[in-house]
């Protein structure tokens, strides 16, 4: 098949962002509309769940064996779920309800996911930043030690966020059994993202099998910028972005594979 | 110019892959208007969607040197639940026009007074045809690609499609899809025959529908 491109990069790249812009605004006004909270709606729909998941743990005692202050565990815990768990979520059969912008040329499959990625990482990233900055000022939580490491944490989650987005959201193109995989999937991992656990609590051989999961590095860093040295955390950068890399060479294969093959319908 | 080369279409059923249009070879340049009929089920509109861009081939070259719109058919290029307002500041984006200057000719033209600011859901398929041909004059393209659509309205609109098309934008590239003979024979300047997935040139857009004719029986 041939598939010349014969416009230069920059004016590629404006058209993209043209489109996704576009995108951007339409997905806002179909999900949250203009009445009531309108787009507010994107942060505050992530807030209530951590607010919800903190008053849980908070209230039934969670203690731990440590002296974790639970407040800030929740949140780091929690919001981190938020981040990678909603961008796949929402990419989950997101072509058939998106199909009628697919006629527009310069609309592609690519952008109906990115889109949707980019506004679950702003929600759940403005949920985090509302809920952090009101427990600081109330003085339920410590300001971080190291923003610059909550900053790396959290940047290294959206894109684990982002990348397994693309394999959902182009599996789920491929086949429907991805989605129906994608639900259990998702319930079984939060558990073992390291939401509710640190990995030190674990004994050793526990320990290096849970590192296998992309995401606990993500929590682990992101709580190694809250407690600083007051907790042992176990990470690698290097792994969590190879992984990342990975994922992302992967679903943007089945991407592309998706949108050659898409049949436009209405 | 608009150039297909050696196209083919195939899309996979289940008793295999069933191909829809075979070696397709096709030129339009600026300013001709062009007819191609065919039977329901045919691959019209898929080949259609090839020119537009919206699909891609399985085989095959398309070259464009010139802009060609979006497929204008019955459904599609909207978001149902959006309203007809959205959908044109939407397609205003992403096409990057000024969508306060496109606003008084869709609501001139489309004469859907409030139900501009309801959902398209809410619309007959007579209502969605001006919108969608409205929306698609507001972009100016070199080439309109019409997938049947005009034959849906009433004689009204049908006058003002042929005024926007014929008088004010003369010189644009037309290419229509349609079972009904009478637009093509009106205003196109040649005429193919889509059938069996081949597409055939005929001298004339009568001898077109001649030949067209005898595949129907």
């Amino acid at each position: 098949m041939a598939f010349e491109h014969n416009t230069p990069f920059v004016e590629s790249l404006r058209v993209q962002l043209r489109v996704i812009g576009a995108l951007l605004m339409r997905e806002i006004v179909t999900r949250y509309g203009r009445e009531n909270l309108g787009f507010l709606w994107l942060f505050v729909e992530p807030m209530m769940f951590t607010l919800g998941v903190t008053g849980l743990w908070a209230g039934a005692g969670l203690r731990h064996s440590t002296s974790l202050p639970i407040v800030a565990f929740a949140v780091t815990g929690y919001s981190s779920v938020l981040l990678w768990r909603n961008c796949a979520t929402r990419c989950s059969m997101a072509i058939p309800p998106n199909m009628p912008l697919l006629f527009h040329r310069n609309v592609r499959v690519l952008d109906l996911f990115l889109t949707r990625v980019l506004l679950e990482v702003a929600g759940a990233t403005m949920s985090f930043l509302v809920l952090s900055a009101t427990w600081i000022s109330l003085g339920w939580m410590e300001p971080p030690r190291d923003i610059l490491q909550v900053l790396l944490g959290w940047g290294l989650l959206a894109w684990f966020g982002a990348s397994l987005a693309l394999i959902i959201g182009g599996g789920t193109a491929h086949s429907e059994m991805i989605e129906r995989i994608w639900h259990p999937a998702a319930y079984l991992l939060f558990p073992l993202s390291g939401a509710a656990f640190m990995v030190d609590w674990m004994p050793s051989r526990f320990q290096e099998i849970v590192l296998w999961i992309p995401m606990v590095h993500g929590v682990e860093m992101l709580r190694d910028g809250f407690f600083g040295s007051t907790v042992r955390t176990h990470y690698s950068v290097e792994y969590l972005s190879l992984c990342c890399a990975l994922l992302t060479l992967a679903g943007l294969v089945l991407v592309k594979e998706a949108g050659r093959r898409i049949e436009v319908q209405t | 110019m608009i150039e297909l080369t050696n196209v083919t279409k195939t899309y996979p059923t289940r008793q295999g892959r069933r191909v829809v249009l075979d070696r397709i070879d096709l030129q339009v340049a600026k300013g001709r208007k062009i007819g191609i009929f065919g039977r329901n089920g045919s691959g019209k509109s898929t080949l259609i969607r090839m020119i537009s861009g919206a699909e891609l081939p399985t085989s095959g070259r398309i070259r464009r040197t010139i802009s060609a719109s979006w497929p204008l058919a019955f459904g599609g290029a909207f978001q149902p639940y959006l309203t007809g307002l959205d959908n044109l500041r939407f397609i205003c984006r992403v096409y990057g026009v000024d969508f306060k200057g496109a606003m008084p000719f869709v609501e001139d033209f489309t004469e859907l007074g409030i139900y501009l600011r309801e959902p398209v859901l809410h619309y007959s398929s007579g209502m969605r045809a001006r919108l969608a041909f409205a929306l698609s004059m507001a972009i100016e393209f070199d080439c309109f690609l019409i997938d049947e659509i005009i034959v849906v309205g009433d004689s009204r609109f049908h006058d003002k499609c042929v005024h926007e098309l014929f008088e004010k934008r003369k010189d644009r590239a037309l290419i229509v899809v349609s079972h009904d003979p009478n637009m093509i024979k009106n205003y196109c300047d040649s005429a193919y025959v889509l059938t069996a997935g081949r597409l055939t040139a005929h001298e004339s857009v009568d001898a077109a529908y001649d030949f067209y004719q005898t595949c129907v029986q």
